[in-house]
């Protein structure tokens, strides 16, 4: 359904007045969707698992630039093409409330969507109002602004104004970033029904628990990089191949004692030649800091670690 | 009963604050008046004095105490304005509040001639300029923006003047309406005609303050969380411009106009100049260089009392506009 060929993003940032500095922030990421899959895009804060998202609808900032391809149902997207697609068969479900117009009421917004995804006035009150039966909304939230409403809530209302235009591919910023257990646990069911009417979703999020929940597959970013594409069942399986990132990620899990890493090195002092992980790695060996590994194919999933065997 | 308590305290504050600045300014403005070279009894008999019998000369000595000390003239001259006379402006030989009160009204023909245009052709401007960044349009209106804005207003005055009514003659050079009828007499049409130039002196620049703020907040606005989840739906650039970012960035330009009375009140006074447009802005630059005390301290108390209700009106409009504040003490 959706591929996503080399990506890379970067940033032109005003040092001095005639000192411009190109930051990347994403690199050379692919990974693809099959309809009905969910997928995992897991990576800690400002690895920038959203620009990959803002990246795909074609709605990154000005001083952005990017270069890749993206092919949706067979055919290469152009920026013009995008345009077209977005809200009628991509939709986002953004990070959090302040995606929201803080000074339009919340029934409004869900209306709104529902307009812009094609629907005639009718039959965008009736889906209107079907996407709020469907997430528990109370009929009483319509005509609450945002600043009114709970964090679980506005989870919804943020799901169902997403979600009011029947897009194939669903693409979850943090769904669960900020609720508690349950909320969360409700917020996760949402997108796994998703999935069972076929849709394809994208999972964006820094818990890699969430991940091995409910995804199918496991995309692991680490400073703008894949580092690993793994099937979720495999970590389940205490497959002892995979990327010492996502080890030490499955190892912090409570589940498994909160075993967790030395802090990130800043971006800056990072060392760019050889392996952006080596700082922190425990498997670390000299050779790891000249030469930067590529992603390797071993056995059923893909790599990108020098010293990983299957 | 919460609101009415909140709504309660609102004006029992804004009260408060009204009477502490006017106190505060009339202080002020008595000691500078005071500390200028000019003698009291002239001052507030002004030309009269020669006209006036010695008789009647005491009796107004006696009732601003003129031949009293400052601090004494000042209690004086507060319990008369406490009760509502500011005394007679010596230029006009008419009382104060009443030479106010005609000067306001024809001022506020050109302040708010002024105070729309520039409200509604600055905000439109800068909605343009902000949704279309670094397009020609955009260039085109910050490039008079911020030429314009660091213009002096009696510079522009006199530069629309030379060319519109000097050059090409079709405005008039100077007042409210044509020589030699009066105010009563001269036709809607002929106020207008006058009203043209120093409106739009007022307003060029008032435009072009107006558009740079709303630009800013305007590309700020299509920057916003919202605006990319809006697109994200699906939505052009036009429509999140229509239906998220206008009504964010109008309500702070709403408040800003109403603060910023203060600003024209100004800018008229220098423009009623350029023109000699018989407003309180030239009768206030009269009182000044004529040494009116009386009428320069009631139009110092009355501007402070028009600028505050300018503030009074923005605080009230964001309180009653934005649906945060309005709807804060509302249940879940
Ligand atoms: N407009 C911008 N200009 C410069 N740098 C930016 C800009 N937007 C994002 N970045 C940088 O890109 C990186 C990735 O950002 P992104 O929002 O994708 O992170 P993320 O993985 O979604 O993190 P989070 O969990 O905090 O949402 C960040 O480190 C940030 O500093
Ligand atoms: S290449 Fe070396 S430093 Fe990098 S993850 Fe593998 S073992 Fe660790
Ligand atoms: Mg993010």
């Amino acid at each position: 359904m959706l591929e996503i060929h080399n990506l890379s993003i970067s940033f032109q940032r005003n040092r001095a007045s005639f000192d411009r500095e190109t930051l990347s922030v994403v690199s050379d990421i692919s990974l693809s969707v099959q309809p009905g899959e969910i997928v995992a895009l897991i990576g800690a804060s400002g690895a920038g698992k959203s620009l990959v998202a803002h990246a795909l609808l074609g709605l990154l900032p000005a001083n952005a630039t990017m270069s890749g391809e993206f092919i949706f149902k067979g055919k290469r997207l152009s920026p013009a093409g995008i345009q077209e697609l977005r809200g009628r068969e991509i939709a986002l479900i953004p990070q959090s409330v302040t995606h929201l117009n803080p000074l339009t009421r919340v029934g409004k917004q869900v209306y709104r969507s529902a307009r812009l995804s094609g629907r005639c006035a009718d039959t965008a009150h009736t889906s209107c109002d079907r996407t709020f039966a469907r997430y528990q909304l109370a009929d009483t939230v319509k005509s609450m602004y945002p600043f009114q409403i709970s964090r679980g809530m506005a989870r919804r209302v943020l799901t169902a104004t997403a979600t009011a235009g029947n897009a194939n591919l669903i693409i979850a910023d943090e769904p669960t970033t900020g609720l508690d257990p349950e909320v969360s646990e409700q917020s996760l069911a949402h997108l796994k029904e998703l999935a069972t009417q076929g849709k394809g979703v994208v999972l964006i999020t820094h818990d890699l628990e969430n991940g091995v929940q409910i995804a199918d597959t496991l995309v692991v970013l680490y400073e703008g990089m894949t580092v690993e594409i793994t099937p979720a069942r495999a970590l389940e399986e205490n497959d002892l191949i995979m990327h010492p990132y996502t080890r030490s990620l499955w190892q912090a899990l409570p589940r498994n004692g909160f075993m967790s890493l030395p802090p990130t090195p800043s971006s800056s002092t990072l060392n760019r030649n050889g392996c952006l992980f080596a700082e922190r790695c425990p498997q670390a060996r000299p050779g790891c800091r000249q030469s930067a590994p590529s992603l390797r194919r071993v056995n059923h999933k893909l790599v990108r670690c020098n010293h990983v065997a299957g | 009963m919460k609101t009415s308590a909140i709504i309660h305290s609102f004006w029992l504050q804004k009260v408060g604050r009204l009477m502490l600045t006017l106190a505060l300014v009339a202080t002020l403005a008595f000691t500078l008046v005071n500390l200028s070279p000019v003698d009291p009894v002239t001052a507030y008999l002004g030309m009269d004095r020669m006209q006036i019998g010695q008789e009647q000369e005491q009796l107004i000595v006696a009732r601003w105490g003129l031949d009293k000390g400052p601090v004494e003239r000042f209690f004086l001259w507060t319990g008369n304005a406490l009760k509502g006379d500011l005394g007679r402006s010596m230029i006009f030989n008419e009382p104060v509040t009443e030479v106010i009160a005609k000067r306001f009204l024809t001022s506020l023909n050109l302040m708010a001639c002024a105070w729309l245009l520039s409200g509604i052709f600055g905000f439109v401007l800068g909605v343009l300029s902000g949704l279309y960044k670094n397009s020609l349009l955009d260039r085109c209106i910050r490039l008079y923006a911020y030429t314009v804005a660091s213009t002096p207003s009696f510079w522009m005055g006199m530069v629309l003047l030379a060319i519109f009514s000097v050059q090409l003659g079709i405005t008039p050079i100077s007042g409210a309406y044509p020589p030699g009828t009066t105010s009563a007499d001269a036709t809607m049409w002929q106020h207008l005609h006058h009203l043209l130039l120093p409106a739009a002196t007022l307003s060029v620049i008032g435009i072009a303050q107006i558009a740079l703020h709303t630009r800013e907040k305007m590309i700020d606005a299509m920057n916003s969380n919202y605006a990319l989840f809006a697109m994200a739906q699906g939505d052009s650039r036009f429509g999140v411009a229509v239906h998220q970012a206008l009504r964010n960035i109008a309500l702070p330009a709403i408040t800003l106009q109403f603060a910023s009375l203060g600003e024209l009140f100004g800018g008229s006074v220098l423009a009623e100049q350029v023109f000699s447009y018989p407003g309180l802005g030239k009768a206030t630059v009269d009182a000044g260089i004529r040494g009116d005390v009386p009428l320069l301290l009631g139009i110092t108390l009355f501007s402070a009392i028009f600028v505050f209700g300018g503030n009074t009106v923005a605080d009230l409009l964001y309180t009653k506009l934005d649906p945060r504040i309005t709807n804060r003490s509302e249940p879940l």
